[in-house]
């Protein structure tokens, strides 16, 4: 039985300290991510998610060229990204692939600007990939108290709507014959949403971020008939992935190219795309659009 | 401007609207329109598309302001909760996840905040309203896996659960089949007789409504002629109400109506035009 688990898990996994901060930071943004991604499937908003992670690689970048958090730096940039976005007019069907566009490309210009400065001052190619795709294990341990503060704030915005933006998502009109104001309950959304993909960021990079936020929602989708069910299914397959692929990411540290180990970001990209590709098999649909 | 075929004597009006005109970027698209309803009463809102319907269900909803004229609703001011509404086009993706009966919860406290958390009386009352549509044996399906009849059948659910005093439907027959459609009109005249709610429905079809039509409210080019269904639907009245020569006629107790010069001045009458060839085939 030893034998069998020293196999799967390599020597020093569990009492690594960085191997454990990584686990609890991860496990809780793919909570979050799985809360908040839920609704950013049903309203149809994977798109924006990802504009929003763009702008997040460019806060990232800028943070790490002033030397503060990057985490500070995505949720900066994520947050007023959002708050664009909503000026050019997310809401109005016209304007949301626009908003998102547009956004979407000043962020990368931006987030490829600030990580040149940063290369060619600093001389740490590094920065590049932790800011882009992440880099779980090399986490400071002052980031999980702001995971767990702004975690809680992108929930609370979901909890405390749940109603009206459920009611909203399936028909505006409907929501607004209730006398709910549908745009504030998009931009609170659209609020939770940036602080969601902020976190998402830490885990697997600003560029990968959308992926924990609609890849383990996506599959939820389709093995929960119900929205409850759907977020607690999200956030177990996020956790899931998050953990597997922290664990495997260990595991290649022995894996060919020697010494260098994977990146933990393709891990839980491609967990999540095989969970996806699984419920969809498990649905009997055929995959894809 | 408009003609007022039928005054409504009883003091007890679900719904009074009273001289309602609606300018929208310059254009009227409701011109001095008046009519009211009773509880209980079955009311059709008839006029092709474009006539204003979804305008006028709007203005009654609160959600657009009339710039002439006002809306009463259950004899006193505006009060949303009061008014049970069925949105036209009701598209949902079948990957969406909320069955029949969490849709038909949300009619119950849908605008609440926080969770809601599980409560036996709301779960009670929401198989009660599946049963009143006869929607229980499809409330687990998914919404968006629906038919467009058991659709529609959800969505009456939601509108009523909150128990209003009046029901606004817009175009719930225009994506069924005639059988569907028959289903569906005829529940509702059961349920506007049985919990004597007053049911305005559009359409821009009538003849689906005529067997179970209390009162008709048809409008034309912004404009509305209300009564019943013999005093409304004549070629002189309609002839007046579009402003130029209309013809009624009866065929197999359906009811066509030939509107078929002066298309320059009202492009609406097209419409009437096809419905009615519609009609003869």
């Amino acid at each position: 039985m030893d034998q069998v688990l020293r196999a799967i898990v390599e020597p020093g996994f569990f009492s690594s300290s960085s191997v454990q901060l990584a686990a609890v930071v991860g496990g809780l943004v793919a909570l979050v991510a799985g809360g908040v991604g839920t609704f950013t499937v049903i309203r149809g908003q994977a798109f924006a998610g990802e504009a929003l992670g763009d702008i997040g690689a460019a806060g990232g970048s800028s943070a790490y060229l002033a030397g503060v958090a990057p985490l500070w730096g995505f949720l900066v940039a994520s947050v007023a990204a959002a708050g664009v976005m909503e000026m050019i007019g997310i809401q109005r069907p016209r304007g949301r692939d626009l908003a998102t566009g547009i956004v979407l490309g000043a962020g990368l210009g931006l987030a490829a600007l600030f990580l040149y400065l940063g290369t060619t001052y600093n001389n740490t190619t590094g920065a590049t990939v932790t800011i882009l795709f992440g880099s779980i294990f090399a986490l400071d341990p002052s980031t999980l108290p702001l995971v767990l503060v702004f975690g809680a704030i992108a929930l609370g915005i979901v909890a405390v709507l749940y109603r009206p933006l459920l009611l909203s998502s399936v028909s505006p009109d409907l929501a607004a014959a209730r006398g709910l104001r549908v745009p504030v309950i998009g931009s609170l959304y659209l609020i939770a949403m940036a602080v969601a993909v902020a976190l998402s960021a830490v885990t697997i990079g600003a560029i990968l971020s959308t992926a924990l936020l609609v890849g383990p929602a996506a599959t939820a989708l389709q093995l929960s008939s119900r929205p409850s069910r759907a977020i607690a299914t999200a956030g177990l397959v996020g956790v899931a992935a998050t953990w597997l692929g922290i664990l495997l990411a260990y595991d290649s540290y022995y894996w060919p190219p020697l010494h260098h180990g994977w990146p933990v970001s393709f891990f839980v990209v491609t967990l999540i795309l095989i969970a996806y590709l699984a419920s969809r098999w498990l649905t009997g649909r055929r995959a894809g659009p | 401007m408009s003609t007022r075929l039928h005054a409504v004597a009883d003091a007890r009006e679900a719904l009074a609207v009273d001289g309602v005109t609606v300018r929208l970027s310059g254009r009227t698209v409701l011109d001095d329109v008046s009519f009211a309803i009773r509880p209980g009463d079955f009311t059709g809102l008839i006029g092709a598309n474009g006539a204003g319907k979804t305008t006028l269900f709007r203005v009654i909803l609160g959600l657009a302001q009339p710039s002439k004229g006002r809306v009463r609703i259950d004899g006193g001011g505006r009060s949303g909760p009061n008014i049970g509404y069925v949105p036209q086009k009701f598209l949902l993706d079948p990957d969406m996840p909320l069955r029949g009966r969490d849709l038909v919860a949300l009619g119950l406290d849908g605008q609440r905040l926080g969770l809601p958390l599980p409560s036996r009386a709301r779960r009670r009352m929401v198989e009660e309203m599946l049963d009143a549509v006869d929607a229980r044996s499809f409330a687990d399906a998914r919404v968006g896996q629906l038919s467009g009849g058991e659709q529609q059948r959800i969505l009456i659910a939601h509108a009523l659960i909150s128990g209003p005093t009046l029901l606004l439907l817009d175009e719930p027959l225009a994506n069924l089949d005639l059988r569907s459609a028959q289903e569906v009109v005829t529940l509702l005249a059961r349920i506007a007789r049985d919990k004597e709610i007053a049911v305005l429905i559009s359409a821009h079809e009538m003849n689906p409504l005529l067997p179970v039509m209390d009162r008709i409210v048809y409008l034309a080019a912004g404009r509305a002629a209300s009564g019943t269904a013999a005093e409304v639907v004549r070629s002189d009245v309609l002839s007046e109400l579009y402003g130029h020569h209309v013809d009624v006629l009866r065929v197999h107790g359906r009811v066509i109506v030939v509107a078929g010069t002066g298309q320059d001045e009202h492009p609406a009458l097209e419409q009437s035009g096809d419905d009615a060839t519609v009609e003869i085939v």
